[in-house]
């Protein structure tokens, strides 16, 4: 009785979380235009896509945005996150509080500001403003996730290195580098991946003909949405789903090869 | 000449004064301990001598020329770090030939070179494991290893025997006397365990809050400890007031018991240090003072007695045992009896001893 009570809850959730996904999947398949019939199977959503030239686009500015967002944000995060652990105690809780307020702030009071703060110093709104407001948003991240490995560096080991000789640089390239890696590259993902959901602020610091995936959905919503956006969709669950199968295989298998020497 | 000096050395942490006009020197191929509890600076000192701290005020001087404010990386020093600090994803072979590498030593070189270093260290064949898989000793000797491979002049070890268990840790002290005398560098030493100092050591320096209370051999901090400080640290000890009658007597829980120490003067108050192990233990009234046993424990070589005698709990270890309650003497040979200066005002504070 128990166990069915726990199958049928289990199902139940499992049912909510996916069911939106699989039906959008269903429908990207469905040769008809109508959300209400199946019409028959077939590609050609996804054959309009491709050939679509705005989606092409949106989906390049989305990826390339999300990219170089991603690299500037981590390296002026660990570049932070340097200089933080260096500071007294005292000084860094100061900081890492301030780095926090960013993250709790309402994504509209954020996009607001930065859209202002662009007109007031006169840059007019294109590719390079929502470049530069991601990257503002992905810092904080950036830092929240590597500052922990800095604070369990294996003890002394950036000492260890200058005593036998390595200057600061070649000690934290060679040795404190390779240590907070895992938290770089956690960093470096969560801001791709916050870049790539944003839509508020992305709305609101973007010129005239700049659209990245969201706003393109949300403009095409006024208009009714086509099932090319539904395979667009489709493919981009997809695709995380492969790198989230790949990161977890890889990880595992680091994992067990390092149960297995000790 | 000595090979490295520290001059009036002071250094403070927010207001809290860890040195304070510290002088040390050390000479050529000499195995030298610092020897304290936690927080008498003695490791400040290994830090400032390694280039991680600057002091205050003071000078460190290495073969005469001033390298107080020189980089870590441009030392003839090296250090051996108390948490052994390898580096993680490197492995063995990678790890000693770091500093090789740096100063750009060939390839024949370093290879050759890792494997000495490796045989020193009783680990042959080690060169392509990971840190992970090797046992805390095997890691600190691969630290070891990692230093010694680069020929410094001095090797600063601090507290590298601490996280190994007790058997280990005394074969390590083997090993780091033969090494010493194998290279031929010198080694200086930081550790809290007195037994570490004494067996491994040339010169022990004891320090308790920034200061000096002794400097000498082994034998020496032992056997003729200069305050209460020194020996309470070093072993089990009786210290005891007495008053100093004249040259070769001195008056302890009433009795007079002959000494050899002179030159304190007269009705001096002094204290008095009495090694448990130089405690004869006679029938009553063979011996100087009277008194009976409260406690005994058998620890090993010997028994641990607590003797109650002249209003003072005496510690004594004997191979014989001596059941609680019996009635027995005490005697003391004259050269087992230490006399020591009571302390200075000033260093009254420094002799606290906190554990």
């Amino acid at each position: 009785m128990k166990k069915t009570f726990k199958g049928i809850y289990l199902a139940i959730i499992i049912l909510f979380l996916y069911m939106p996904i699989v039906t959008l999947m269903v429908l990207s398949f469905n040769e008809g235009k109508t959300m209400n019939a199946w019409v028959g199977f077939s590609l050609k959503w996804y054959k309009e896509m491709f050939e679509n030239r705005i989606i092409m686009e949106a989906l390049t500015n989305t990826l390339t945005i999300a990219f170089w967002a991603a690299t500037v944000a981590t390296i002026v995060g660990v570049t932070a996150c340097i200089g933080l652990n260096a500071m007294k105690e005292k000084h860094r809780s100061v900081f890492m509080g301030l780095n926090n307020i960013p993250l709790l702030n309402a994504d509209i009071v954020t996009g607001i500001s930065l859209m202002l703060s662009f007109l007031l110093f006169g840059i007019s709104l294109n590719y390079g403003t929502v470049l530069f407001a991601h990257i503002t948003f992905c810092i904080p991240y950036v830092i929240l996730s590597v500052m922990p490995k800095f604070r369990q560096l294996e003890n002394h080991t950036y000492e260890a290195a200058l005593d036998l000789g390595a200057s600061p640089a070649y000690a934290f390239f060679k040795v404190v580098l390779p240590d907070i890696m895992p938290g770089i590259i956690s960093g470096f993902l969560l801001s791709f991946t916050m870049s790539v959901d944003d839509f508020v602020i992305t709305h609101f610091t973007r010129g005239v003909g700049i659209n990245t995936i969201s706003t393109l959905i949300y403009s095409q919503v006024r208009v009714g949405i086509r099932p090319t956006l539904y395979a667009l969709s489709t493919i981009i669950f997809v695709a995380v789903l492969i790198v989230l199968i790949i990161v977890n295989v890889i990880s595992n298998k680091k994992e067990e090869t390092r149960h297995e020497k000790n | 000449m000595a090979l490295i000096e520290l001059l009036d050395i002071s250094k403070s942490f927010e207001g809290e004064t860890v040195l304070d006009e510290f002088n040390l020197k050390i000479k050529e191929n000499e195995f030298i301990t610092l020897l304290g509890p936690s927080g008498c600076g003695k490791t400040t000192t290994l830090r400032i001598l390694g280039g991680f701290e600057t002091p205050d005020t003071g000078k460190v001087l290495f073969q005469g020329q001033d390298i107080t404010n020189l980089a870590p990386n441009k030392r003839q020093i090296n250090t051996v770090f108390q948490k052994y600090a390898l580096f993680p994803n490197m492995n063995i072979a990678d790890n000693i030939a770091f500093g090789l590498k740096i100063s750009g030593k060939s390839k024949e070189y370093i290879k050759d070179k890792v494997k000495y270093a490796l045989k020193l260290v009783n680990l042959n064949g080690y060169e392509k494991r990971s840190v992970d898989s090797l046992s805390g000793g095997q890691q600190q000797r691969i630290a070891i290893a990692r230093a010694i491979v680069n020929e410094p002049r001095v090797l600063l070890l601090d507290e590298p025997l601490g996280a190994l268990d007790l058997k280990l840790r005394q074969e390590m002290q083997y090993e780091l006397i033969r090494l010493k005398n194998e290279l031929g560098i010198t080694f200086l030493y930081v550790t809290h365990d007195q037994e570490e100092a004494l067996t491994m050591s040339d010169k022990v320096v004891v320090m308790n809050q920034g200061y000096i209370q002794q400097m000498g051999t082994p034998e020496e901090i032992y056997n003729e400890p200069e305050n209460a400080f020194v020996a309470a640290f070093i072993g089990d000890s009786n210290i005891i007031d007495g008053i100093m009658m004249e040259d070769r007597m001195v008056k302890i829980c009433g009795q007079v018991f002959p000494c050899i120490d002179e030159g304190f003067g007269k009705k001096k108050p002094v204290d008095v240090v009495i090694r448990p192990e130089d405690i004869i233990i006679g029938k009553p009234g063979s011996g100087i003072l009277d008194g009976v046993v409260t406690s005994n424990v058998f620890i090993g070589v010997h028994y641990e007695m607590c003797i109650e005698a002249g209003g003072f709990e005496w510690l004594a270890q004997n191979t014989v045992s001596y059941p609680v309650g019996t009635a027995v003497s005490i005697d003391v040979a004259p050269e087992n009896i230490q006399i020591m200066n009571k302390p200075q005002s000033e260093d009254e504070e420094a002799l606290a001893l906190d554990e």
